[in-house]
């Protein structure tokens, strides 16, 4: 029988894995962008869990603005990226520092 | 005869199994084209496992638009550029023990937060949709049309904005380019563009022609 923490370790996983590959893909921009994505996802599984073990529709409504927004995102992310890339012919972070942040 | 919750209890570990498997590859794939089409087996397993959470909606709207329009256009992107894959892994492995050990804490961490055993009591329960009569999409549509309308319309806004601007980074001017000019085009008089003359014949049309002379220009 599925149970509620089945779908909760099941995010926690998810979302432990996009940090990891936020640490070690610190070049790539690219992997970056899905890094979040995966972690956009993972808060969403726990969303839908939460809905269907609470018996709650708010739940469900905000994986949909989730999913809204984060279509929003990764598309100016990767205007972002093209334009970038356009630029300075590279997506390597180290190499994007010309703000001196 | 299987039962029909172990079945959906065995199920449920086959998608997640491919779940974590396909986002581990994301995260440590060499080729970004590779690791895009594992992040969409990832969201195609996410989906399978939210058919069985019974949000049937969500779970079409995720492959659709998701998959669909959102890791196609990642696609595109990552076919696009010309990127050195040889460079930007450079500190992989440097970095690669500091993520697996705040990976591995942080999981730790949310486990004994989320008290596996605790919710272990907590049982699907009849699905609240069939519970009202009626369809997941009609049940999530009538508190999204209703309760959530201003919200709703915000997205709307929000993915409008988005595409502005999306459109407003790429686009760029440039010069020296040909373009076709619709207006000019249509607002042109057949007066500008050919003249008709009217000249006399060169000869005679009852007289013939001596053969060397036709020849001529």
């Amino acid at each position: 029988m599925i149970t509620l923490s089945h779908y909760i370790v099941l995010g926690a996983i998810l979302f432990c894995i996009s940090v990891a590959g936020l640490f070690i893909n610190r070049k790539n921009v690219i992997v970056l962008l899905m890094a979040i994505e995966l972690m956009l996802l993972a808060v969403n599984i726990n969303f839908v869990a939460f809905s269907r073990f609470n018996h709650d529709v708010a739940g469900q409504v905000f994986v949909f603005f989730i999913l809204t927004v984060a279509a929003a995102e990764s598309a100016i992310g990767l205007a972002i990226l093209v334009l970038l890339f356009r630029n300075r012919s590279t997506v390597n972070v180290a190499e994007i520092d010309s703000m001196k942040g | 005869m299987i039962d029909p919750q172990v079945f959906q209890l065995v199920c449920f570990y086959a998608f997640a199994a491919v779940t974590v498997l396909a986002a581990l590859s994301v995260v440590t794939l060499r080729n970004s084209v590779h690791a895009v089409l594992a992040l969409v087996l990832t969201f195609f397993s996410t989906a399978c496992l939210w058919l069985l959470a019974e949000a049937e909606f969500l779970a079409i709207a995720l492959i659709v638009v998701y998959v669909g329009a959102v890791m196609v256009l990642f696609l595109f992107v990552v076919m696009m550029l010309d990127i050195d894959q040889e460079q930007l892994r450079e500190g992989f492995m440097k970095y690669l023990p500091v993520g697996l050990i705040v990976a591995v804490v942080m999981l730790v961490e949310m486990l004994c937060l989320i008290g596996v055993r605790a919710m272990n009591a907590q049982t699907m329960g009849q699905n609240p949709a069939t519970a009202a009569g009626v369809s997941n999409t009609a049940w999530l549509g009538q508190a999204l049309y209703t309760q959530y309308l201003l919200p709703f319309e915000v997205a709307a806004l929000i993915l409008t904005v988005g595409v502005v601007a999306a459109v407003a980074l790429t686009l760029r001017q440039r010069t020296g380019v040909r373009h076709q000019q619709a207006s000019e085009q249509v607002a042109v008089n057949a007066r500008d563009r050919v003249r008709i003359v009217k000249m006399a014949a060169e000869r005679p049309a009852d007289s013939q022609p001596a053969p060397a002379q036709e020849t001529k220009p």
